[in-house]
C-alpha cells in the first residue's frame, strides 16, 4: 500500500504534465498553446515540489521545537522556474497580440494557409 | 489529513486540466487556468513550500491570468476545431508520460526523510543558516545567499520579459483619460481602490522586509506592489495610471533594480572578495550577510515591480489604440 | 582584483551593460555601448582562454560558497574554445551592426535590439562558463527569451510567427532539461556538474536515471536543432534580422552543443551515454539524416537565407556526427567544426546581410547579375561557400578532413562517403547562386546598386580572413581542440 501511495503522487502529477503538453502540440490556437506551456511548466513545480516534502516536516523556517524541515533547495529552483515561467508566457502572449494584428487570426492552421499564399 | 487534503487538491488540479483542455471559450479556459494556479499554490502549502506557494498565488493566478484575460480581449475568444487528427500528439504525449512513470520507478517514496536528496546539501543549508547567515527562513538564505547568482540570473529573466514586451507592444501614453462607461458607474469600486491601495503597497513592503523571517522576498513583493497600481489603473483609468507612473520612471526603475544587484556584487569584488561575497559587505560576516540580503531583495523588488507595470501597460495600452 | 575575478567578470560585464543600454535615449550611443561592450568581452574571453591553456582548469566559487552549497564557475578548454568563439563573433558583428540594423529595424526599436543583444551575449556566455546543473538552465532560459525577442524584430509579419514557434518549442525544450535536472538531484541531492560526476556512477542503474539522461538528451536536442527537432530553425534564421541570423547561425546552437558535451562527458560520463544508453548509435543515425535530408533540401531553395538555414542544419549534423564516435578524435573534429562553422556561417550571413540591404531581397531571381554591382559581397559569399564546401586551404577543409579521418579510425568508411556526398551536395547549391550572381543577366532595376558600405564588408571580410589562415594553419586550433577533447573525456574516465 505504501508503494502505491509512495508513487501516486508522482504518477497524478506526470497526469497533469501531460495535460499540459498535449494542449500545447495538438491544439491550433496559439493562446491555448501558451496555456497549454504554463500548465506543463506549473505541473513540473509540483513534481519537484512533492520531491522536496518529508514526512511530518514543516516549512523550511527555523523555529523553536521543530526538528525536521522540509528540503528548501527544490522551493529555491522552483522560485526561480515560476519566474522564467512568467516571462515565457508574458512573451508568447505579446507575440500572440501582434501576431494577431498582423494575420487577423491566432489560428495555427489559417495562419499557415496565409503563409503558404505569400 | 494531509494526505486526505492532498488527494481532494491532485484531483481538482486533474479535473481543472482535463477542463481547459477540452473547452472552446478562451475566457472560461484562461480562468480554469487561474483556478489551476490557486490549487497548485494551495497544493505548495500543503507541501510545505510555503514561499513557493506565495509566489505561485501573485505570480500564477495573479499577473498570468491578467496577462492572458488582456490578450484575449486583443484578439478572440473561440477556439477553432483542429484541423489534423491528434494521433500523432497522443502517441508523443503517451510515450512522454510513460518514460516518466517508468522513471519514477526507482525514485525514493514521496515523503521518504531518508531520500539522497536530503542528505547532501539541505541538510548542511539547514545546519548552517542559522551561524553563517542568521536568518531563520531557509529558503531566504539559499535564494539569496548560497545560490544568490541565480537569482541575479532570474532578475535578469525578468528584465529580458519587460524589454521584450517593450519592443513587441510598445506603451502608448494616453493623454485622455480612457476608462469604459460601465467601470466609471462603479463607484464602490473608486472607493474600495482609493482604501486599498495604501494597503496593498504596505503588504508589498512588509512582504519584502520580512522575507527573512517568514515566507516572502522580492519577487512576491515587486508583484503586489505592482498590482496595488494595477487596480488604481484598473479603477482609475489607464490614463490616469500612467501620469502617476510616466513610462522612463519605470524604465530606470527597471534597470535600477538589476544593477543594484550587481552592484552588491561587484562591490564585494572590490572589497577584496568574490563577486556576491556578502561576508566582507561589514566588519562581522553575519551582519555582512543580512546586508547583502536586503540589498539584493530590494533590487529585485524594484525590477520586478517596474517590468510587471510595463508588461501591464503594454498590454493594455494596446487595447486602447485598437479604438477609433 | 581584475584577473582573479574574471570568470564572473566574464558575464558580469555584458550582464550589467544591458539595463545601462536600455537608459541610452540615442540609437547611436546603444550601438557603441553594445560594440564597446563586445569588444570588452572578448577581451575578457582572450585572457580567460590564455590562462586555461597554460594553467588548465580554472574553477571560481560564486559567493565564496564552498562548491556544491554555492555555484560554481568551472572553464576547461572546452569552455574557453566557446567563449572566445561567442565573444569573437559578437565583437565582430557590432561594427557591421551599426548599417544593417538600421535599415532592418525600426528607429524606435533600435536601443531595445541592442539591449536584448547584449542579454543574449550574457546568456550564452554564462551557459559555457557555469559549472552548476541549475544555473546553467537559468541561462540557457536568459539567451532563449532573449533570442525569441531578437528574431520578432526581422521585418516581416513572418518573423513573429518563427519567433512564437521557436518560443514553444525552446521552452518545452528547456522545460525537458528542467525535468532531466530535477531527476538527476532528486536521485544524487547535488546539482553541481562534478559533484552530480562523482556520485551518479552509484545510482546509474536506475531507471530514473536513464530517464534523466533521455530528458536532458531531447531537451538539448531541441536547442541544437538537431534532426527531426530542428523545426523551428528555419524559419527563425530566415525572417529574422541578418545580424540576428548571422550571430545565432555562429553562436546559439554552438552553445546547444557544448551542453550536450557538458551533459554527455563531463556529467553522465563516458561509459553511461555511450555504452549503456546508446547515445553514439542513436546519434550517429539522426546526424546522417540531418546531414542528407538538409543538404538536399537546400539544393532546391529559393531563398538563399534559408538555404543557408538547411546548410546549418547539415553542418550540426557534421558536429553531431563526430561527438558520436565518443573517441578523442571525434569530439576532437566535432569541437574544430563548432569553432570553424561560426566563422563560415558568420561570415555567409554576413555577405548576405549585405545583398539585403542594397536588394531587399534574398531571393535567387532578385540576385541575377549581382556580382557586377557588388563584387566584393558576392566574392566574400563565393569564398564562404568554398570553406563550406571544402575545399583545401579554408577552414571547412581542415574540419572534414579530421572528421573523415576520426569516421575511418572508427570502422565507418561509408560515412566518410556520406560525408563526401554531401559536399558535393553543398557544391551544387553554392553553385546555384554563384551562377544567378555571376552568369545571369541582370534586371532593369539592378543597375542602381551600389556595392556594401566597407563598415559591413570588413567584419565580413574579417571572417573570411581567418577562414584562410585556419585553413592554411589550423594548429592553434587544433590544439585547442585537441586539448577540450581530452579535458571531455579525460575527466569521464576518472
Amino acid at each position: 500500500m505504501s508503494n502505491l501511495l509512495g508513487h501516486y503522487n508522482y504518477w497524478i502529477v506526470i497526469i497533469l504534465m501531460m495535460t499540459g503538453f498535449y494542449t500545447v502540440i495538438a491544439r491550433p490556437n496559439l493562446i491555448k498553446k501558451v496555456i497549454g506551456l504554463f500548465i506543463f511548466q506549473t505541473s513540473v513545480f509540483i513534481l519537484f515540489i512533492s520531491m522536496a516534502k518529508i514526512e511530518g516536516g514543516s516549512a523550511p523556517i527555523i523555529a523553536e521545537g521543530i526538528s525536521v524541515y522540509s528540503n528548501p533547495l527544490p522551493h529555491v529552483l522552483i522560485l526561480t522556474a515560476i519566474v522564467v515561467s512568467l516571462a515565457t508566457t508574458a512573451l508568447g502572449l505579446a507575440l500572440v497580440v501582434r501576431i494577431r494584428e498582423a494575420y487577423g487570426t491566432t489560428n495555427e492552421d489559417e495562419i499557415h494557409v496565409q503563409d503558404e499564399q505569400d | 489529513m494531509e494526505h486526505f487534503i492532498d488527494i481532494v487538491l491532485l484531483g481538482l488540479l486533474m479535473i481543472t486540466g482535463f477542463a481547459i483542455v477540452r473547452m472552446r471559450s478562451l475566457l472560461a479556459v484562461a480562468m480554469l487556468t487561474s483556478i489551476y494556479s490557486l490549487l497548485s499554490a494551495s497544493l505548495f502549502m500543503v507541501l510545505d513550500a510555503v514561499d513557493v506557494a506565495l509566489t505561485e498565488a501573485a505570480i500564477g493566478a495573479g499577473i498570468s491570468t491578467i496577462l492572458m484575460l488582456a490578450t484575449i480581449a486583443l484578439t478572440t475568444d473561440r477556439e477553432k476545431a483542429p484541423r489534423h487528427t491528434p494521433l500523432l500528439p497522443l502517441v508523443v504525449v503517451f510515450t512522454t508520460g510513460a518514460a516518466l512513470i517508468y522513471g519514477t520507478l526507482d525514485m525514493p517514496h514521496y515523503g521518504d526523510p531518508d531520500a539522497p536528496v536530503h542528505r547532501r546539501m539541505a541538510a548542511a543549508y539547514l545546519h548552517d543558516t542559522p551561524e553563517e547567515i542568521g536568518v531563520p527562513n531557509v529558503v531566504t538564505s539559499v535564494l539569496a545567499s548560497y545560490r544568490g547568482y541565480d537569482t541575479l540570473g532570474e532578475v535578469t529573466v525578468i528584465f529580458t520579459a519587460g524589454i521584450g514586451v517593450l519592443a513587441l507592444l510598445g506603451y502608448r501614453t494616453r493623454r485622455r483619460n480612457i476608462q469604459s462607461p460601465a467601470i466609471k458607474k462603479l463607484v464602490v469600486l473608486r472607493v474600495i481602490a482609493k482604501l486599498f491601495l495604501p494597503l496593498i503597497l504596505l503588504f508589498a513592503l512588509y512582504i519584502l522586509f520580512h522575507g527573512d523571517y517568514g515566507p516572502g522576498g522580492g519577487f512576491q513583493a515587486g508583484v503586489i506592489f505592482a498590482t496595488g497600481f494595477i487596480l488604481y489603473a484598473l479603477a482609475f483609468g489607464l490614463g490616469n495610471a500612467q501620469r502617476l507612473i510616466p513610462q522612463r520612471l519605470l524604465h530606470v526603475l527597471a534597470a535600477a533594480g538589476v544593477l543594484i544587484y550587481a552592484a552588491v556584487g561587484i562591490e564585494g569584488m572590490l572589497l577584496g572578495g568574490k563577486f556576491l561575497e556578502y561576508r566582507v559587505l561589514a566588519d562581522d560576516p553575519v551582519t555582512g550577510q543580512h546586508l547583502g540580503i536586503m540589498l539584493i531583495e530590494l533590487g529585485v523588488g524594484i525590477t520586478v515591480a517596474a517590468v510587471m507595470l510595463i508588461i501591464y501597460f503594454g498590454f493594455v495600452s494596446r487595447q486602447h489604440s485598437g479604438d477609433s | 582584483m581584475l584577473l582573479a575575478n574574471l570568470p564572473a567578470l566574464q558575464v558580469v560585464i555584458p550582464l550589467v551593460s544591458a539595463p545601462l543600454c536600455l537608459l541610452l535615449r540615442n540609437p547611436r550611443h546603444a550601438w557603441a555601448w553594445a560594440t564597446l561592450v563586445s569588444t570588452m568581452v572578448l577581451a575578457v574571453a582572450v585572457m580567460l582562454a590564455q590562462r586555461v591553456y597554460a594553467e588548465g582548469t580554472i574553477s571560481y566559487a560564486i559567493g565564496a560558497w564552498a562548491t556544491p552549497w554555492g555555484i560554481e564557475y568551472r572553464i576547461d578548454m572546452a569552455g574557453a574554445l566557446m567563449i572566445l568563439v561567442i565573444a569573437a563573433i559578437g565583437a565582430v558583428i557590432m561594427p557591421y551592426a551599426r548599417r544593417s540594423i538600421r535599415h532592418e529595424i525600426a528607429r524606435k526599436h533600435i536601443t531595445l535590439f541592442y539591449t536584448c543583444y547584449l542579454l543574449c551575449l550574457t546568456g550564452l556566455l554564462g551557459i559555457v562558463v557555469t559549472g552548476d546543473a541549475f544555473n546553467l538552465f537559468v541561462f540557457l532560459e536568459i539567451s532563449s527569451l532573449s533570442s525569441y525577442v531578437l528574431i520578432s524584430l526581422g521585418s516581416t509579419r513572418r518573423a513573429l510567427t518563427a519567433a512564437f514557434q521557436y518560443l514553444v518549442m525552446g521552452t518545452i525544450g528547456a522545460t525537458f532539461i528542467l525535468i532531466g535536472v530535477g531527476l538527476l538531484y532528486m536521485m544524487t541531492g547535488t546539482l553541481n556538474m562534478t559533484d552530480l560526476a562523482e556520485r551518479l556512477p552509484a545510482v546509474t542503474d536506475t531507471r530514473t536515471i536513464r530517464v534523466a539522461f533521455a530528458f536532458v538528451t531531447v531537451g538539448v536536442s531541441i536547442k541544437l536543432a538537431l534532426f527531426p527537432l530542428h523545426i523551428w530553425l528555419p524559419n527563425a534564421y530566415t525572417f529574422a534580422p541578418s545580424v540576428v541570423s548571422a550571430f545565432m547561425a555562429a553562436t546559439a546552437t554552438k552553445a546547444g552543443m557544448y551542453v550536450l558535451l557538458r551533459f554527455f562527458f563531463t556529467v553522465f560520463g563516458n561509459q553511461f551515454s555511450f555504452t549503456a544508453m546508446h547515445a553514439g548509435e542513436i546519434l550517429m543515425l539522426l546526424a546522417v539524416a540531418a546531414i542528407l535530408v538538409a543538404s538536399l533540401v537546400s539544393v532546391f531553395e529559393n531563398n538563399v537565407k534559408r538555404m543557408l538555414a538547411y546548410s546549418s542544419v547539415a553542418q550540426i549534423g557534421y558536429t553531431i556526427l563526430g561527438i558520436s564516435l565518443a573517441s578523442t578524435a571525434g569530439v576532437t573534429a566535432g569541437m574544430i567544426h563548432m569553432v570553424n562553422h561560426a566563422l563560415i556561417k558568420g561570415a555567409l550571413f554576413l555577405a548576405l546581410g549585405c545583398v539585403f540591404l542594397r536588394l531587399g531581397s534574398v531571393t535567387l531571381k532578385d540576385m541575377h547579375g549581382l556580382a557586377r554591382h557588388m563584387p566584393w559581397t558576392m566574392a566574400a559569399f563565393v569564398a564562404g561557400g568554398l570553406s563550406l564546401i571544402g575545399m583545401p586551404l579554408t577552414a571547412g577543409f581542415i574540419s572534414k578532413w579530421y572528421l573523415v579521418s576520426a569516421v575511418l579510425a572508427a570502422g565507418y568508411w561509408p560515412l566518410a562517403v556520406l560525408v563526401l556526398v554531401s559536399s558535393l551536395l553543398a557544391l551544387i547549391y553554392i553553385w546555384r547562386v554563384v551562377e544567378a550572381a555571376y552568369f545571369n543577366a541582370p534586371d532593369a532595376a539592378m543597375h542602381k546598386v551600389k556595392e556594401a558600405p566597407a563598415s559591413m564588408l570588413i567584419p565580413a571580410w574579417l571572417l573570411i580572413g581567418v577562414n584562410f589562415y585556419v585553413g592554411i594553419d589550423a594548429s592553434l586550433i587544433v590544439s585547442m581542440a585537441q586539448q577540450a577533447a581530452d579535458a571531455l573525456i579525460g575527466a569521464a574516465l576518472q
